[in-house]
């Protein structure tokens, strides 16, 4: 009697554990929410406004999402992860997708168990010091104390440059960037280093932004996006294609201002496919054929969202550069819509 | 006709095992087991399922692999090359070293306090106790977060040090306390024993022979004293051995240095830092001090608890004896006090070691900031690590407190 209550009891958990593990999407609909792991605050990528709204570039991809799926882009419950809490977190299912910053690493996707569904943001990893300090080149830096968020790439591309230059350092370890810009800006450190895009951000929050420069090598490849669990391929492949409906509305030409009416029906019919006009690409993996065009109107097409967010006409002032589309030199190219 | 006298033979029934007081006792007893097994049993197969429905195994393999990733402050070799395995013993070492410096650090604090508390004066008696509410009634990692922000914030930059910069150092142009970290002498040997290499680092030789003399000193010191109390108990006159003392505890030391060529390397500024001396991170100092400072405010409660545990009529008696007040501490007080001291001065130790874990707050870089953080991080290895780290922490306290648990039980009441 004992015994088989306490079968029943184990057999219950695992399949509750089974359960778990698959059919996100069901999950995040009979939830009603959309749980998206971003950072804790990095202004430009995903931070809270005064009233606790969520914005910024990785937060469009949540609200894309949430719009594809819930048909709100609102229904999304924001997660503030840390470096050392968020794969953990995605692991966990605490959290449906992961658009923190978050580099693309072969451990990473293999070993960890997690999938990138894309890129959003070419990056790599730089420097950044005070004027003051003199320096104009990253090699100047030996014997420099560089400040370094813990659990992330930055940490192995700063170890690998200081020794194939031969130099040396002393390394700060803080955990959010929030304690790095407090330390930095105190001086603790010499530099603050993290991906380019980052300090970026993270120099349009100071006071006096034109203080500091940032150094022009870049030591690292750093593509950054948002990733999902392994394992769940209809999952991931929403997430993917929802990504790459917001590049290729760019590409195509759809923005939020004539979506409207392009969704009528256009001549291309590749847009017409896109955006449900024709074709049934939605059913294929569980939802209707509008998605894309939710998606889109969630918050525009990449080009939009990244010139609201990051773009030259914001604080932050990043390029498009590598992330402009492959018909501008970049390197956005997304699989065709068929 | 016989009549049956034996009693009735009752066969054993079921619900003796509930109403027979013989056999309760074992009845709850393996229901209890039972149930623990049970619950081991559940989060053992909760976590197979679970690590098999995510696609992962349990392997330590990650430990052999390189860690890439630097330390900042560290007492044996490493660099980014070094394994997992060896960032982690740089933690240990660091764990060990601010634990150790830090029990010594409350240990002289707390003691003081503790005995400044029953002063007279009131002034002073008043102070410490201001200073024992005030550190043991707020969190300590408030108090980390405190010491790390007062030193990060209120110390000058390094380069303020530069020729004509507005920061000087102390002592002789010796120590340099900076924003970053405090910059000391750095003690060199021209005629060093060179290091033995025992196969995972290397041990200093001069060290060594340094505490071999010192330990020597201090047992002939013993036997010097052994002598005096011998002479003592025979003649009725205690024999002067100060200086002996004094010579035996010192000279030996002073003489071993002058032999390996002791001197010390001054810190001075090159580049961004200062290099030549060492440097005592402020992560390092702010933990070290905060942990102190935490531990000695409890201490000092557990020194007075265990002065005024000893009745007052022991200190008049040795008064009477003609004894002065501090042989009376000395020799009558403390003794006794000790044994009331020392059993809870264990957990303040094992809270303190274990306290240090909080570093993570400073990005000082122990065991749980490379095993349970770095590695933790760039591997994925959660169960793998988080479970070591816990077996290193309670052989860790174990260790502790069984090394004390050998000295409570020589200086505890011995009873016939």
């Amino acid at each position: 009697m004992k015994k088989s209550l306490f079968f029943g009891t184990l057999t219950a958990a695992g399949m509750v554990a089974g359960f778990a593990a698959a059919g996100t999407l069901e999950d995040v609909v009979a939830r009603g929410e959309l749980n998206c792991g971003v950072n804790t605050g990095l202004v430009g990528f995903a931070a809270p406004d005064a009233n606790g709204n969520w914005s910024g570039f990785d937060v469009a991809i949540c609200k894309a999402v949430a719009a594809a799926v819930l048909g709100d882009p609102n229904k999304v419950k924001y997660v503030p992860t840390s470096g050392q809490t968020r794969f953990t977190a995605l692991a966990s299912s605490e959290i449906d997708v992961l658009a923190r910053n978050s580099t693309w690493t072969f451990t990473r996707d293999v070993d960890l168990k997690l999938d990138f569904v894309g890129v959003n943001y070419y990056d790599g990893q730089g420097f950044m010091v005070p004027k003051a300090l003199g320096v104009s080149s990253a090699k100047e830096l030996d014997g420099a104390t560089i400040c370094i968020q813990t659990g992330t790439t930055t940490e192995l591309n700063l170890a690998d440059f200081f020794k194939a230059n031969n130099m040396t350092y002393s390394p700060i370890a803080i955990d959010s960037n929030a304690e790095g810009e407090q330390q930095y800006l105190a001086g603790a450190c010499d530099a603050y280093t993290t991906d380019a895009s980052g300090l970026a951000a993270t120099r349009a929050a100071f006071a006096t932004p034109s203080d500091h420069i940032i150094l022009p090598e870049i030591i690292s490849k750093e593509p950054l996006g948002p990733l999902v669990r392994h394992g769940d391929n209809q999952w991931g492949d929403i997430v993917r294609w929802t990504l790459n409906a917001l590049i290729a509305a760019e590409e195509y030409g759809i923005t939020s201002a004539n979506l409207e009416e392009l969704s009528k029906g256009s001549s291309n019919p590749e847009i017409d496919r896109l955006l449900g006009t024709s074709g049934d690409l939605g059913p294929m993996f569980g939802l209707d054929n509008l998605w894309a065009k939710r998606a889109i109107a969630a918050s525009g097409n990449y080009g939009e969202i990244f010139a609201a967010t990051i773009g030259e006409s914001t604080p932050i002032g990043l390029a498009r550069g590598l992330n402009a589309q492959w018909t501008q030199g970049g390197l956005l190219y997304t699989p065709p819509f068929r | 006709m016989a009549i049956a006298t034996e009693p009735p033979k009752q066969g054993f029934r079921l619900s003796q095992l509930l109403y027979d007081t013989r056999y309760r006792s074992m009845t709850i007893q393996v229901v209890v087991m039972m149930m623990f097994m049970a619950f081991a049993a559940w989060l053992v197969d909760n976590t197979i399922t679970n690590l098999a429905a995510r696609g992962k195994d349990f392997n330590f393999g990650f430990l052999s692999v390189r860690s890439g990733y630097d330390i900042g402050q560290r007492l044996i070799a490493y660099d980014s090359d070094s394994t997992h395995a060896r960032a982690m013993l740089v933690g240990l070492l660091n764990t060990l070293l601010v634990s150790f410096l830090g029990c010594l650090l409350a240990v002289a604090v707390g003691v003081t306090v503790g005995i400044l508390r029953l002063s007279k004066n009131w002034l002073v008696a008043r102070l410490m106790t201001i200073y024992v509410e005030v550190f043991r009634n707020v969190p300590v990692l408030l108090w980390i977060l405190i010491f790390l922000a007062v030193l990060t914030e209120a110390a000058p930059l390094p380069n303020a040090f530069k020729e004509g910069g507005s920061a000087s150092m102390l002592l002789f142009d010796s120590i340099a306390v900076t924003n970053r970290y405090t910059a000391v002498p750095d003690p060199l040997f021209s005629r060093s024993l060179g290091n033995i290499d025992i196969g995972i680092f290397l041990i200093s030789s001069d060290l060594m022979a340094l505490i071999a003399v010192v330990v020597a000193g201090w047992y002939a010191r013993r036997l010097v004293l052994r002598r005096a109390t011998a002479v003592q108990n025979a003649t009725g006159e205690r024999p002067v051995t100060w200086w002996k003392s004094v010579a035996l505890l010192t000279l030996p030391a002073v003489l071993t240095l002058w032999a390996l060529g002791f001197h010390l390397g001054y810190p001075s500024l090159q580049g961004f830092n200062f290099t030549g001396g060492i440097n005592v991170s402020n992560a390092f100092m702010a933990l070290w001090l905060a942990l102190s400072l935490y531990t000695g405010a409890f201490i000092a409660e557990i020194v007075r608890a265990g002065v005024m545990a000893i009745s007052n009529g022991q200190t008049e008696a040795a008064y009477a004896l003609g004894l002065r007040p501090g042989r009376t501490m000395n020799l009558v007080i403390l003794p006794q006090a000790l044994r009331v001291i020392i059993p809870p001065l264990i957990s303040q130790f094992l809270n303190l070691t274990k306290n240090s874990s909080l570093a993570i707050a400073t990005g000082y870089l122990d065991l749980r900031g490379t095993l349970g953080g770095i590695t933790l991080n760039q591997t994925g290895r959660e169960l793998e690590s988080v479970l070591l780290m816990m077996l290193i922490y309670l052989v860790l306290s174990l260790m502790i407190s069984g090394v004390m648990n050998i000295y409570n039980a020589s200086v505890k009441l011995k009873e016939r």
